[in-house]
C-alpha cells in the first residue's frame, strides 16, 4: 500500500497545490473582511461563481478574448463586492454579528438561486480545443492549463501582499485591522477602507472562480464548496492573517487531496470540514493567528 | 375560474407541510431563538430522524417505536454536535454546526450499505399505530396537526419554566448567568439535545409523507429555510415560528399558481429558483429592516 501511495504522491501533491491556490485566494477575502469587522462574508464562494459566470459571458457570448473576461470578471465581482456590502452588511455595522452572518447567507442564496435563472442549472464550460497533454514533472503530469492556475494563484497573492504591505491605502488596512477606532483618529476613512477591502477580496474570488472554470464546468453552485473550504483555510491559518489564508488554503488543498487516497472518493468534501472543527475545537488560534483567539473562544 | 374545491388536495398538502415546519422551525427556536446558539446543521437532524425512522420501520419496527429511536438519535447527534461546541464564540458555533450538516451529508451520501446513497430508499409506508395506517392525507395531517401541538405544548411550557428562563439569560448575557452560578454548558446541550430531538421527530414524519427520501432533501438550503421560519416568525417566540412556517410555506405558492396559469415560462421552468430567491430576499429584508421578527420579543435587544 505504502509503496503505491508513494509512486502517486507527487501527483497528489500538485493536484493538492492547484485546488490550494485557488481556496487561498478565496480565503484572502474571509480573513481581510474578518480581520477589520469581525464578521464572516460567507457570500465570497458566490462571488468566485458570479466571476465564473462573468468570464463566461465575456467569452462565450461577447467572443471577447480570454484575458478581458478576466478582467471583465475581476471588475464586475469587484463591484458587486462593495454592493453587497452597501447593501446587506453597511446597515448592521452596529448590530450582533450574527445578524450579518445571516444576510451573508441569504446573499449566497439569492446569488446562487439569481444566476440559476438566468443561466440555467445546466453546467457550461469555456474551455475549448483538445484536451491538453500533460507534462511529467517530477513524477507529476501537469497541463499547460495548471501551470497557469498555480502560476496565476501565485502572481495574485505576492501582488495582494506586496500592496498590502506597501502602498498607502494597503497601510490604512491594517492600521483599520488592528484598531479601528485609533484608525479613524488618525484620520482614515475606515468606510473606504472597508470598500477597498470588499473590492480587493471579491476581485481575488472573481480570479479564484475563472481559474476554476478553466479545468472544471461551470454552474450556479459551483462556489458553495470552495466558499466553505476556502474559509476553513482561514481558520487553519490564523483568520485575521493574511500570510495565514495563504498557507491555510495550500493546506487544506494538501490535505485534501492527500487524504482521498486513503479514503473512499465521496469523503473528499467532508476532509475539509473535519479540519474545520478540528482546528476550532483544539487550535482556534489557527497556525499563524494568534491574537484573534478571544474572537473565536470565549 | 379557479375551482377551490378541486384544489383541496393541494391545500392539504400545504398544510401538511406546515404541521412538518411548524415542528422543525419551533425545534430551531428553542435553540437559536432562545438560548442564543446559532445552528445552521439543523438539516442533519432532520435528516438523521427520517433514515432512523425509514430504516427500523423497513426492519420491521412499529413506526411508533422508530419515531422514538429518531427522536433519540437525533437528540444524541445534537449533544454529539454541541458538545465539542460550546466553547465557540456565536459565528463560529454556526461555521461548526454547518460542518457537522455537511458531514452529515457526506455519511448519508457515502454510506450506500445503509442509506442507499444518492439512490434514495422509496417505497416508504405510511405511519401505522396499532391498526390503523394513516394511508388518506386527511388522516396523515390529523397526525401532523397532532404531534405539532404536542410539540408546541411541551416547549411552551420548557421556555416558560425556570429552565426557559436561564436559557433567555444566556442568550443574553452569558458572563451574567454564568456569574448567577448557572451551569451554562449543561442548560445550552439541554437546548441542542431537546432541539435536535423534535427535529428527529419531523424527520420521522416527513419520511413517511413523501415515502421516499435522498439525502438532497437534507442540505444546507433546508437549514437556512428553517432559520427563516424562525428569524421571521421571531427569535424567542414559538407562536412565531407557527405564523413563520405559514408564511415560508405559503410564500411562494401564488408564484407557482402564477406561472401554471400564464405563459411565463422562466417562472414555469425556474420556479424552483424563484422560491428560494424570494426566500432569500425576505430573509435579508426581516433582518435589516425587522430584526425582532412578526412576533419576536421586542425588548432591547441588539
Amino acid at each position: 500500500m505504502w509503496s503505491e501511495f508513494f509512486a502517486v504522491l507527487p501527483q497528489l501533491l500538485m493536484n493538492g497545490l492547484i485546488a490550494g491556490g485557488i481556496y487561498s485566494l478565496i480565503a484572502i477575502g474571509y480573513t481581510m473582511i474578518y480581520g477589520i469587522l469581525r464578521f464572516i462574508n460567507f457570500a465570497y464562494g458566490e462571488i468566485a461563481m458570479v466571476g465564473a459566470y462573468a468570464a463566461y459571458t465575456a467569452i462565450v457570448w461577447l467572443h471577447w478574448p480570454l484575458w478581458a473576461g478576466v478582467l471583465a470578471a475581476l471588475a464586475v465581482c469587484s463591484l458587486l463586492g462593495v454592493a453587497i456590502d452597501f447593501v446587506a452588511y453597511k446597515p448592521l455595522r452596529k448590530a450582533n454579528r450574527l445578524s450579518s452572518l445571516i444576510t451573508a447567507i441569504a446573499v449566497s442564496l439569492l446569488l446562487q438561486n439569481l444566476v440559476a435563472l438566468f443561466y440555467g442549472n445546466e453546467i457550461k464550460t469555456f474551455r475549448e480545443g483538445p484536451v491538453e497533454q500533460g507534462m511529467n514533472f517530477f513524477g507529476a503530469f501537469i497541463t499547460p492549463t495548471q501551470v497557469t492556475i498555480i502560476a496565476t494563484a501565485f502572481l495574485l497573492m505576492a501582488g495582494l501582499y506586496w500592496f498590502v504591505a506597501k502602498t498607502k491605502l494597503g497601510k490604512a488596512i491594517r492600521a483599520t485591522a488592528d484598531d479601528m477606532e485609533l484608525a479613524k483618529v488618525v484620520g482614515i476613512d475606515s468606510e473606504k477602507v472597508i470598500r477597498t477591502t470588499f473590492a480587493l477580496g471579491s476581485g481575488l474570488a472573481a480570479a479564484a472562480g475563472v481559474l476554476i472554470a478553466l479545468e472544471q464546468n461551470i454552474e450556479p453552485t459551483m462556489g458553495v464548496m470552495p466558499g466553505i473550504k476556502a474559509f476553513t483555510a482561514a481558520v487553519v491559518g490564523g483568520i485575521g492573517s493574511i500570510q495565514g489564508a495563504m498557507l491555510g488554503g495550500m493546506l487544506i488543498g494538501l490535505v485534501e487531496n492527500i487524504g482521498i487516497w486513503f479514503l473512499p472518493s465521496g469523503y473528499k468534501d467532508a476532509i475539509a470540514f473535519v479540519v474545520l472543527i478540528f482546528f476550532l475545537m483544539f487550535k482556534p488560534k489557527g497556525l499563524l493567528g494568534g491574537k484573534l483567539e478571544e474572537d473565536v473562544r470565549k | 375560474m379557479i375551482d377551490l374545491l378541486g384544489m383541496w388536495p393541494y391545500f392539504l398538502h400545504l398544510l401538511i407541510y406546515i404541521g412538518i415546519y411548524a415542528i422543525l422551525g419551533m425545534s430551531l427556536n428553542l435553540i437559536t431563538g432562545y438560548t442564543g446558539l446559532l445552528n445552521l446543521g439543523h438539516a442533519a437532524f432532520w435528516g438523521i430522524g427520517a433514515y432512523t425512522s425509514v430504516l427500523l420501520v423497513l426492519a420491521g419496527i412499529p413506526w411508533l417505536l422508530a419515531l422514538v429511536a429518531s427522536a433519540v438519535l437525533a437528540g444524541l447527534a445534537g449533544l454529539l454536535i454541541g458538545f465539542p461546541s460550546l466553547n465557540l464564540r456565536g459565528d463560529y458555533f454556526a461555521v461548526a454546526t454547518l460542518g457537522f450538516g455537511e458531514i452529515i451529508r457526506s455519511i448519508l451520501i457515502n454510506w450506500s450499505e445503509v442509506t442507499r446513497g444518492p439512490l434514495g430508499i422509496p417505497g416508504i409506508p405510511r405511519p401505522e399505530v396499532m391498526g390503523f395506517v394513516f394511508e388518506s392525507n386527511e388522516a396523515f395531517l390529523a397526525l401532523v396537526l397532532a404531534l405539532a401541538f404536542l410539540t408546541y405544548v411541551f416547549l411552551r411550557r420548557l421556555t416558560r419554566s425556570s429552565f426557559g428562563r436561564v436559557l433567555r439569560a444566556i442568550r443574553e448575557d452569558e458572563i451574567a448567568a454564568q456569574a448567577l452560578g448557572k451551569d451554562v454548558n449543561k442548560y445550552k446541550l439541554t437546548a441542542m439535545g431537546i432541539g435536535a430531538g423534535f427535529a428527529g421527530i419531523a424527520g420521522g414524519l416527513f419520511a413517511h409523507y413523501i415515502t421516499f427520501i435522498d439525502p438532497t432533501s437534507f442540505v444546507l438550503n433546508e437549514s437556512v429555510l428553517m432559520l427563516l421560519i424562525v428569524v421571521l416568525g421571531g427569535m424567542g417566540s414559538l407562536e412565531g415560528s407557527l405564523v413563520g412556517a405559514v408564511a415560508l410555506v405559503l410564500l411562494p405558492e401564488p408564484l407557482r399558481l402564477i406561472g401554471a396559469n400564464s405563459d411565463i415560462t422562466w417562472l414555469k421552468t425556474g420556479f424552483a429558483q424563484v422560491r428560494m430567491a424570494v426566500y432569500a430576499l425576505v430573509l435579508l429584508l426581516v433582518i435589516i429592516r425587522l430584526p425582532q421578527g412578526l412576533l419576536g420579543e421586542g425588548r432591547n435587544r441588539k
